[in-house]
């Protein structure tokens, strides 16, 4: 059914996309063989540079005694709790705002003042208030993601077509209808992408928190071993952390899609 | 004598039948006349709009929209607005469906004479707004889950729709899968749903071309005709108005008020729009309130 020319289009644009997976492991290879070469020629001091291959046996080694997989784990935990709860109450108090525009109007300066504000210089004091633990750096990671949150929902809501409002006012739609018929289903899009940026954030957050309570995580893992010179440890934590975010950041797609399909 | 009695005979016997006929002849036109009359000034008026005025506030002043208007929709008219852009003619309708509270004077629904007393006005917006996350059918459906009233019954009503007007085999598709025409005719079904009894149309053919507008005009007012609606029509384009219109009113500049009022009658049979814009006596009507709306003096 193709033209030879639609066909040879395919081919070459298929060609492109082995290409640039390629160059892109290529990259990875090249990285990884110049950084375990430098090592072991001493261009850099594996001391404090640490190599591939000492990544490698610290993650086997660490893995083995079982306190990894319980770092590993803490960090998820902790990032998956601040990102649900950062999420839901942004968006939570984003439809407080919306259902009551005068209280949006009266805290719109403090709002903005509060995203301006770098959310982890508030890090010390939640610890000193909430104490070294867990609530700790959850908080902290809410912090850092709600404000950021209920702005760009609140946004999206307040963009929705007026003449779509009114068009649920013409069948008699209150507030109510207004909100479950247009203003959510019109932002499905928005919201999910600001889930994108709120994994990051609550990432940043967890990682901000365990630097400073300094009990368990990759975060305290990195904190710790730049404090005792075992930048393995630290190389190894960013690597994990790495793929933990990457791996995040999928899953958030994966859901983006499925709602896709549902929603449209 | 006998042959003179015969022929007076045969002389008064048509004159009478001839005079008996023209007494039934004027008896019978004065008693359908009667009837007539009687029956145009009592047609139900489903609508009656008194004295009706709307002010809009803003923080640059008041600004009068509509002065002093009254008319009156009986059941089963067509009427067709027209007015320049901007001239506040949306405004009109949204008072008479109670989206806006006028400023003054009155907008009467008779009761008495409505099907729907819960959902008696339907309303048209300018453009469609079928949402794309719901699929045709789930759009259909949306007046009545809002208005709480997605009973078996009404919903077997909207598949008769959907059966009636070739849309049963699009229900499952997108929005943006369809054509302009056929995204109206599921807006229009979306509003009949609800059984209202009065039509309220904004401009509803203005975000389509040329071309499918024309045909478009034909199906709503076929599909509005059929299930025998009342319609409220709010256009700037003329030659719109008149070919779907019983009457047409002629909105002034803002402030609106009712500059003329015309009654359309045409010969064309089984009218349709496109057939109205043929009829002879179009492009008369379509001067006289060109005029109207330019405010040339008339000729006649």
């Amino acid at each position: 059914m193709t033209s030879q020319a639609q066909h040879d289009f395919m081919k070459h644009q298929h060609q492109q996309k082995i290409w640039i997976s390629i160059y892109q492991l290529l990259i990875l290879i090249s990285f990884l063989g110049i950084w375990e070469l430098a090592a072991n020629m001493k261009w850099i001091d594996p001391f404090i540079f640490s190599s591939p291959t000492r990544v490698v046996t610290t993650f086997v080694d660490m893995l083995l005694k079982g306190s990894l997989l319980n770092h590993i784990g803490i960090t998820l935990y902790e990032t998956l709790v601040s990102f649900t709860l950062g999420s839901f109450l942004g968006i939570l108090i984003a439809i407080i705002l919306w259902w009551c525009e005068k209280v949006a109007k009266t805290l719109e300066p403090y709002l903005i003042v509060l995203n301006s504000l770098p959310k982890t210089a508030l890090a010390p004091i939640i610890i000193v208030w909430l104490g070294n633990t867990t609530k700790s750096i959850i908080f902290t990671a809410i912090s850092v993601s709600i404000i950021v949150t209920i702005i760009n929902v609140y946004y999206g809501f307040s963009q929705v077509d007026v003449e779509k409002i009114k068009l649920i006012r013409t069948f008699g739609g209150q507030k109510g209808a207004i909100l479950s018929k247009v203003v959510i289903p019109a932002n499905y899009a928005n919201i999910i992408s600001t889930m994108k940026v709120n994994i990051g954030l609550s990432l940043i957050g967890v990682i901000i928190g365990e630097f400073l309570v300094a009990r368990a995580g990759l975060g305290y893992l990195i904190v710790y071993g730049s404090q005792i010179f075992k930048l393995d440890w630290v190389m190894m934590s960013l690597i994990i952390l790495g793929i933990l975010a990457t791996v995040l950041y999928e899953v958030i797609l994966l859901i983006e899609k499925k709602v896709q399909k549902i929603g449209g | 004598m006998s042959v003179k009695l015969n022929s007076c005979y045969s002389l008064k016997g048509p004159m009478i039948v001839l005079a008996l006929l023209f007494i039934h002849v004027l008896w019978s036109h004065l008693i359908y006349y009667t009837i007539l009359i009687y029956a145009v000034m009592n047609m139900p008026n489903l609508l009656n709009i008194q004295q009706l005025s709307y002010v809009y506030h803003t923080m640059q002043g008041e600004t009068l929209a509509i002065k002093d208007i009254s008319f009156t929709v009986s059941k089963g008219q067509f009427i067709s607005i027209v007015g320049p852009s901007g001239c506040g003619k949306s405004t009109l309708l949204s008072l008479i469906s109670g989206l806006l509270a006028p400023s003054a004077g009155q907008i009467v629904i008779d009761q008495s004479i409505l099907e729907n007393l819960k959902y008696a006005i339907g309303y048209m917006l300018q453009k469609d707004h079928l949402f794309e996350w719901r699929s045709v059918y789930e759009n259909v459906l949306l007046g009545l889950e809002i208005a709480h009233v997605k009973t078996p019954e009404n919903i077997a009503y909207v598949e008769e729709l959907l059966e009636k007007y070739e849309l049963k085999d699009f229900k499952k598709y997108r929005p943006s899968q369809l054509s302009g025409g056929m995204r109206q005719r599921v807006a229009l079904i979306r509003t009949l749903a609800l059984k209202p009894d009065l039509l309220l149309l904004d401009e509803p053919f203005s975000a389509l071309d040329y071309q499918t507008r024309l045909n478009v005009a034909d199906d709503m007012y076929n599909i509005i005709k059929k299930e025998g609606k009342t319609a409220l029509l709010v256009t700037h384009d003329i030659a719109e108005a008149i070919s779907m219109a019983d009457e047409v009113i002629v909105l002034s500049k803002r402030p609106a008020n009712i500059k003329a009022s015309f009654s359309i009658t045409l010969e064309t049979e089984d009218r349709t729009p496109l057939k109205s814009r043929a009829d002879h006596s179009f492009s008369s009507y379509f001067n006289q309130i060109w005029r109207e709306l330019n405010d040339v003096p008339s000729t006649t």
